[in-house]
């Protein structure tokens, strides 16, 4: 698997991914400069944690409109793979690769801490080496990370299962009023989503930053498996 | 505004009569205005250190691993396999009164700038702060600000914050302390300096533009406050961290080529200090052309460029031939770029601006005469022997009410705001360990990292606070099997003008180089922050209480046998170092009985080594699974706080001590340190042969607390007790 990790002007979580995507391949990912136009060779697009542009105007926003993404969309349309973590989740949404969009915390505070993500679906790329309900922990770190979607769309995320991730108690149980375990409010608990191919995932948590034993344990490690996995060639 | 210089202009900048007098001895004539500015700011208690200099030189400095001590942006550390560690510690107390969130976050993106600017990436960040009485609108503002300053800066340049410690105190009503730290790394022999040299190199600016913010801000640092402190405001900077993080990208990048000569970061009293410094150090002169100066906003004169305190700006020295290469990098991250000026073998430092000189300054004598003071100091009376005093609470109870108290409570409201994790190297997040752990990426070493301070017993008696300051950092490593290294030194403190403040400064730099001595243990950085005081409406001043924050770090040489402070289940808990029942300035003595009084407790430091060195001996042989030491709210409480750590309980023994039982487990007695091992009979003989005190006083287990009367505290009582205090608070 070749990935490349796309770095913005603000982007700060590209070293974590790359300990991560390094730990799985065996090899450095290709780290592109957003102004680079050039995805030539690549099985899988990260778009990485960070303050994009100082998160100014609103997180995502200014990044969506990068050189790099006009690439990144053509990638997508040709059925490329795309992980999006926390801004990159943002950057996915305010260029419409994937719907709905991220608020301010419901507490209105910057939120670090870990939280359990509850697996919903097992048959993507970025999910199969899980069983469906698997409970796994990770940090999150993020001001803006309460998912919302109008009815419309969240009907159509929900009645297609295009919801990979649910923030919930260690036990598995979902409860989007419970502020424990959905600490930023996000509807229906959603903590990460897939595009309709399910080759797009977006999510708010930093499974990069829980690959190794020394830092805490290896819960995140499963998705970056299961992406080697799936894009082995 | 045409402003005439004299006497009185100068004593509004902050210069006495005296030190204007010495001013227009070196001008041989009347100083311009900004002349003027620059030596009101260079000559500022927060740029000479006037008050403080005698008294630092007696620090010790050095040590076979020390690079580069006091004197450049920051300490430098050997930490092993060609890598050095780069920090410091510095305040931001008197613009986070003003406005707390741009005041804190400043501090921060300052920090930063100080440690990049040596040819580190920051790979930590803490901050040790000390708040008012949280019961007052006031205070909760403060923290909200400051919390969030932090955060805001700290997260989005993507360094991960660490830890820190906080305390409150009314004595900080009216001057609330941020004390930021800043670790980095860089190779051993990547380091960057800021020393400028080679006459005609081009000296270039990078960064954000220049406005007017911030102009005179290290002035108003070296004055006390009084009731039109708000007054200040304008004198605040403004911080950008997205500008920040691109800066230390960039300046990461061209340090990885051989352009730079030197390189300084413009922080306190900004192009000016930047420039008489370089030019300084290096002994050269400078010449400045600031119409070449990026600028924010139109007309803004020679004075203002110089004395403004925008962030987010470096000043370089160059090789001729490579200020393109250098250009195309800052042009990469959109950063202006501009040549502003050359060196000179004048000695001189000339500002031009428009055609005309507004500046000609002789480098040396601004330096060399720079007044100092050997201020009078009055010796600190140590209050006398606590009595016997009575116990009004039983054990658990006076437990829950400390636990939960303002100054031992969970801070995870605050460490929750900051992101902790960004880098993927946290080993040890805060509050699992007593030192914050962050690994060296791709080698098994790790720093660890901390802040301590005691105020209360540098109040009561600041020799022994400042000696304490030393040994429970020195401690806090240890405790994680660290080996420690070296400190940064944050020395906040009241108007030295007042003999008994200087008194408590004199004092405390004795007990701390006493400590660091004896430690091995030199300082390698620091920040002194002086006039922390705030006139009350009766005309009398309100200071600080003495806190010369230390910030410590050590090196784990393997990672992988660190450990944390989560009681282990099974285990025995034995209890290092001697227990007398020191019940002196102890949080005890304040939140069950109201009382701040009596002496510190001791700080015996060849107990501490003694003890310390035992204790990471036996950390890194493998068999100790926790450590935790001993300090606020004594025994019973650290034990509670292992609990909390893990929610496996703990049963403790009953004591044979001889002494009452509030003062055995909430005694502050030093040099202690409590270990989880599998056999206690065989850690106490070898404690013993190395002539340090051990006993058995617990078994872990269950999910409770058992007290040797045989009450039992559940552990998520306890968890629930500590955890209340901070949302409480800051929901009101």
């Amino acid at each position: 698997m070749k990935a490349a990790i796309v770095v913005f002007p603000g982007t700060n979580r590209e070293r974590d991914m790359a300990i991560a995507l390094r730990r799985v391949t065996g090899h450095e990912p290709r780290m592109v400069w957003h102004r680079d136009t050039d995805l030539t060779g690549i099985d899988l697009v990260v778009l990485p944690g960070g303050f994009s542009y100082g998160d100014y105007l609103r997180c995502g926003a200014m990044a969506a409109h990068s050189p790099i993404m006009t690439e990144i969309r053509s990638f997508a349309q040709k059925g490329g793979h795309i992980l999006g973590v926390c801004n990159g989740f943002q950057i996915l949404t305010e260029s419409g690769l994937l719907p709905g969009a991220l608020l301010r915390n419901a507490n209105l505070r910057f939120l670090s801490q870990d939280c359990h993500l509850r697996v919903e679906r097992t048959d993507t790329p970025f999910t199969h080496k899980w069983q469906k309900g698997d409970v796994f922990r990770t940090p999150l770190a993020h001001g803006d990370g309460n998912y919302t979607a109008d009815q419309s769309t969240l009907d159509r995320l929900e009645g297609e299962g295009l919801v990979a991730f649910r923030y919930a108690a260690p036990n598995g149980h979902v409860q989007a009023d419970d502020v424990a375990s959905n600490p930023n409010g996000s509807v229906n608990s959603i903590a990460g989503i897939l595009s309709e191919n399910t080759r797009i995932c977006g999510m708010m948590p930093h499974p990069e930053d829980l690959v190794d034993p020394l830092i805490g344990g290896v819960d995140g490690l499963p998705l970056f498996e299961g992406l080697v996995e799936a894009l082995v060639r | 505004m045409k402003k005439t210089v004299d006497a009185s202009l100068a004593q509004e900048f902050g210069l006495t009569a005296e030190e204007y007098a010495r001013v227009v001895t070196i001008m041989g004539r009347t100083p311009s205005l900004t002349e003027l500015g620059v030596f009101s700011v260079m000559w500022s208690e927060h740029c000479s250190y006037k008050s403080s200099r005698k008294w630092l030189r007696t620090l010790p400095t050095k040590a076979p691993w020390v690079i580069h001590g006091p004197g450049e942006n920051a300490g430098v550390v050997d930490i092993g396999l060609g890598y050095a560690a780069i920090f410091k510690m510095e305040s931001h107390n008197h613009p986070s009164f003003i406005e707390p969130y741009q005041g804190a976050a400043t501090g921060v993106g300052g920090i930063l700038r100080d440690v990049f600017t040596m040819g580190a990436r920051p790979i930590a960040n803490l901050n040790a702060l000390r708040f008012g009485n949280p019961e007052t609108p006031r205070t909760r503002q403060i923290i909200d600000g400051v919390v969030r300053g932090i955060g805001g800066y700290g997260n989005c340049v993507g360094v991960p914050t660490v830890g820190g410690e906080i305390n409150f105190h009314p004595a900080y009503d009216g001057n609330p302390l941020v004390n930021a730290m800043t670790v980095g790394l860089a190779r051993k022999d990547r380091i960057f300096l800021s020393a400028a040299a080679g006459v005609g190199n081009p000296v270039v600016y990078v960064g954000s533009r220049t406005g007017r913010d911030g102009i005179h801000g290290a002035t108003m640092s070296s004055a006390e406050f009084d009731e039109n402190a708000m007054a200040k405001r304008p004198t605040v900077q403004v911080g950008d961290p997205f500008i920040e993080k691109l800066l230390i990208e960039a300046c990461l990048e061209l340090m990885a080529t051989d352009a730079i000569v030197a390189i300084q970061d413009m922080g306190a009293a900004g192009l000016t200090s930047s420039a008489v410094e370089m030019a300084g150090k290096g002994g050269v002169g400078i010449e400045l052309d600031l119409d070449a100066v990026p600028q924010r906003e139109p007309n803004m004169t020679a004075y203002e460029m110089m004395l403004s305190e925008s962030q987010e700006r470096m000043l370089m020295v160059l090789k001729p031939d490579r200020t393109e290469v250098a250009r195309k990098i800052f042009e990469k991250w959109e950063l202006d770029f501009a040549i502003i000026g050359h060196l000179t073998e004048t000695g001189h430092i000339v500002v031009k601006h428009k055609g005309l000189v507004e500046a000609d300054i002789p480098l040396d004598p601004l330096a060399d005469e720079a007044p100092i003071y050997d201020r009078p100091a009055t010796t600190p009376v140590v209050p006398a022997p606590l009595g016997p005093v009575h116990a009004p609470l039983s054990l658990d109870a006076a437990l829950l009410k400390m636990v939960g108290s303002p100054d031992l409570a969970s801070r995870a409201w605050v460490w929750n705001q900051y992101d902790s994790t960004v880098g993927g190297q946290t080993v040890r997040r805060p509050g699992a360990a007593d030192a914050a752990i962050v690994k060296i990426e791709e080698t098994s070493l790790a720093l660890a990292i901390t802040t301590d301070c005691t105020p209360r017993y540098c109040h009561a008696d600041p020799k022994t606070g400042g000696a304490q300051a030393v040994a429970e950092a020195w401690r806090n490593l240890t405790a994680t099997g660290a080996r420690p290294l070296a400190v940064t030194d944050n020395l906040n403190f009241g108007n030295p003008e007042k003999p008994e403040i200087m008194g408590q400064f004199v004092a405390a730099i004795e007990g701390m180089g006493d400590a660091c001595r004896a430690l091995d243990f030199p300082v390698v950085s620091g920040n002194v922050s002086l006039y922390n005081e705030t006139r009350q409406p009766d005309g009398s001043a309100l200071a600080i209480l003495p806190t010369p924050a230390i910030g410590a770090l050590g090196v784990l040489d393997d990672v992988e046998k660190a450990v944390g402070l989560g009681m282990q289940d099974g285990k025995a808990v034995v209890l290092v170092g001697e227990t007398r029942g020191e019940l002196g300035q102890s949080i005890w003595l304040r939140e069950v009985l109201g009382r701040e009084d009596g002496p510190p407790p001791p700080v015996d430091l060849a107990a501490e080594k003694r003890n310390g060195d035992f204790v990471r001996q036996e950390i890194l042989s493998g068999v100790v699974s926790a450590c935790h030491d001993l300090s606020d709210g004594g025994l019973m409480v650290a034990v509670a706080e292992m609990v909390m750590a893990s929610g496996v309980g703990c049963e403790l023994e009953s004591p044979d001590s001889g002494i009452r039982p509030e003062a055995f487990w909430f005694g502050e007695d030093q040099a202690r340190y409590l270990v989880c091992v599998d056999n206690a009979a065989e850690f106490c003989a070898r404690a013993e042969q190395a002539g340090v005190p051990a006993r058995l006083i617990g078994q872990s287990g269950g999910n409770d607390l058992i007290l040797p009367s045989g009450v039992t505290i559940s552990a998520a009582r306890l968890v629930a007790a500590h955890e209340a205090f901070f949302p409480a608070l800051m929901t009101r």
